[in-house]
């Protein structure tokens, strides 16, 4: 054993379990700065990950995780034909559908368009209001959302101008969609277009001046040369939005829904979390977290599939 | 440069409709602050947008909210939260970011590894919950802070720009006989002070905004941070000072005190933004060289 690490180790670097105690006597201190990190993801993080066995048994927190019995997949069959499975799964799915095909888009019609403005002082006030609503904070921009869709809110005040009822918008299973999409554009395309202004003011000028030489008009710059220099930026931002789309929000739709819209409001993580921590079904809301959580992961590894066939764009 | 007259169009209309966008993001808060100062009575007749302080301007809702218990509580649990927090946020990010860029930790990618892989997955929030029952942290002050003590998408921007610190200034520190831990606070440190600054803001905004892990892992009213009395003031319905026996009064009232109370709780954001949002702006830039 030693021998053959004596023979692949070169310079100060052994591998294996003899290296690591000569790197750790030769580097204590860093073993010592890197230690409270290690604790935290082992604890936070993946600690978390093994408790989610309880997914397999009937968790009783009295006999903890060692002593509480195993039902196998009982949890995830009972999910299966859970009346409400339908109903979460469809709504986390279209919610983030939407999210991600009128969201994902709107940030860069934003920054190319906001790269089309000529006036500086504009342009910057103009972006400083815009990322702006990011910073606030979800219980106060939907308290706000809440006000305004209230039968004398303005939001709904707009809506009966255009013909709609003067009601309370959010008692209505059909208006939660639209409004929660809505909220969340609102709050986030301004933050969301500044990695794409980044990414303009990286594509080099002669480009530009190179086609208006050649008579190129400003539209065709756009399409030939601004799009196609996002594009990277585009494809690794899409896959980390897809990678994130069965948990996005979520915690604002715990502040924004009410008993009479559940129909259309109700997801698969407020769900986890009403079963789970306020009727205390511990097992039973792992089991569901858990599908959650795989459903994620599959849906990234899959888009980072893709995306790697396709542009050779991938997160790791 | 000459402009077309149809260029010309095309660049007045952009800006105008660009102008819009700003318009529909600010809006909501200047309605809120203008609805703050109105007659309770004449912002319950009003309909449609307000654009100035609607019937008698007053003071009232003011006068109330700040006299509201709660929210001084709130106030003075969150500066807590927000201070210990971002210190130990900061100290810890740092730390992570520097062990995985050195090139002598032979750990370095086994960890860089199992850090962003936790991005990915995560176990969710009941196994979390029963973390924090069973390592005794349920309902005290650690429960907030502890938890969210790292953000691994902060240690990446971190790690980011220490990689691109020139390693000429590390080896002649280690010349002149510095260890890891002078390197890291003499040498590091100091030249990081712009991603530290953009780290503490997103930290500190973080604290400030949370409330979810402090609504399911605390139980004590005394500890709750602000965000979780804003939510009862504006979600639940629910204002603390109750005072008045009249019903009509008090529920308009409640109206005014919710657009108090969201601009007392907004105001250090709102004041502190201009300043900061350099820092923010760079801290996604950094990001996006190496995501």
């Amino acid at each position: 054993m030693t021998r053959t690490h004596q023979v692949a180790a070169r310079g100060s670097m052994r591998k294996g379990i003899h290296g690591l105690a000569d790197n750790i006597r030769r580097h204590p201190v860093i073993y010592l700065m890197a230690l409270p990190v290690v604790v935290y993801y082992i604890v936070f993080h993946y600690a978390p990950m093994y408790g989610l066995v309880i997914a397999f048994q009937r968790y009783v927190p009295a006999r903890g995780i060692m002593r509480s019995k195993w039902v196998g997949i009982e949890n995830f069959v009972k999910f299966f034909s859970d009346m409400y499975s339908g109903r979460i799964i469809r709504n986390t799915l279209l919610i983030n559908l939407q999210l991600l095909v009128f969201g994902f888009p709107i940030p860069i019609a934003f920054a190319v368009l906001m790269n089309e403005v000529r006036r500086q002082r504009a342009k910057r006030l103009i972006q400083t209001v815009t990322y702006m609503p990011h910073f606030i904070s979800s219980v106060v921009i939907c308290g706000i959302f809440l006000d305004f869709t209230k039968s004398n809110g303005v939001i709904t005040w707009v809506v009966s101008m255009l013909g709609g009822e003067k009601i309370d918008l959010l008692t209505r299973a059909g208006n939660f969609q639209p409004i929660f999409v809505s909220m969340n554009i609102w709050q986030e395309f301004g933050w969301d277009s500044i990695i794409y202004f980044a990414a303009l003011s990286s594509i080099d000028p002669t480009l530009y001046e190179a086609a208006m030489i050649d008579g190129a008009s400003r539209l065709r710059r756009v399409i030939h040369i601004t799009l196609p220099s996002l594009l990277p930026t585009i494809a690794i931002l899409l896959l980390m939005r897809i990678g994130n789309m069965m948990s996005l929000g979520w915690e604002r739709i715990v502040l924004m829904y009410n008993p009479l819209i559940y129909e259309t409001s109700d997801v698969i993580s407020s769900y986890v979390y009403r079963r789970g921590l306020v009727e205390f079904n511990y097992s039973y809301s792992a089991a569901v977290g858990m599908f959650n959580s795989v459903c994620n992961v599959t849906l990234l590894t899959l888009a980072n599939i893709a995306s790697r066939r396709m542009n050779n764009a991938s997160l790791w | 440069m000459k402009r077309s007259v149809g260029e010309r169009v095309f660049d007045c209309m952009n800006t105008l409709l660009m102008a819009l966008l700003a318009v529909i993001c600010l809006y909501p808060l200047v309605h809120v602050a203008l609805s703050s100062f109105s007659d309770p009575a004449a912002l319950m007749a009003h309909e449609g947008p307000i654009l100035r302080i609607v019937g008698a301007p007053t003071l009232k809702g003011y006068e109330i909210t700040l006299n509201n218990r709660s929210l001084v509580i709130g106030f003075r649990n969150t500066l807590g939260y927000l201070v210990a927090g971002t210190l130990m946020n900061v100290l810890l990010t740092s730390m992570a970011a520097y062990v995985i860029s050195r090139k002598h930790f032979m750990l370095r990618r086994a960890m860089t590894k199992a850090m962003i892989y936790t991005m990915y997955f995560s176990g969710g929030i009941i196994p979390m919950f029963i973390i924090v029952t069973f390592t005794k942290i349920y309902n005290t002050p650690f429960a907030v802070v502890l938890p969210t003590a790292i953000s691994t998408y902060n240690v990446i921007i971190m790690r980011t720009f220490f990689m691109n610190i020139p390693e000429s200034m590390e080896e002649s520190a280690i010349i002149d006989g510095a260890g890891d831990w002078t390197i890291f606070t003499r040498i590091m440190m100091p030249l990081s002070k712009a991603v530290i600054a953009v780290i503490t803001l997103y930290y500190s905004v973080g604290h400030w905004n949370s409330w979810f892990n402090a609504m399911i892992f605390l139980r004590e009213r005394s500890l709750y941070p602000l965000q979780l009395f804003l939510r009862e003031i504006l979600i639940l319905n629910n204002t603390a000072n109750e005072a008045s026996s009249d019903f009509v009064e008090l529920s308009m009232a409640r109206d005014l005190v919710k657009y108090c109370t969201i601009i007392v709780s907004t105001l250090p954001i709102l004041i502190a933004y201009p300043f900061a949002q350099r820092y923010f702006v760079q801290g996604v830039m950094i990001g996006a060289v190496k995501g």
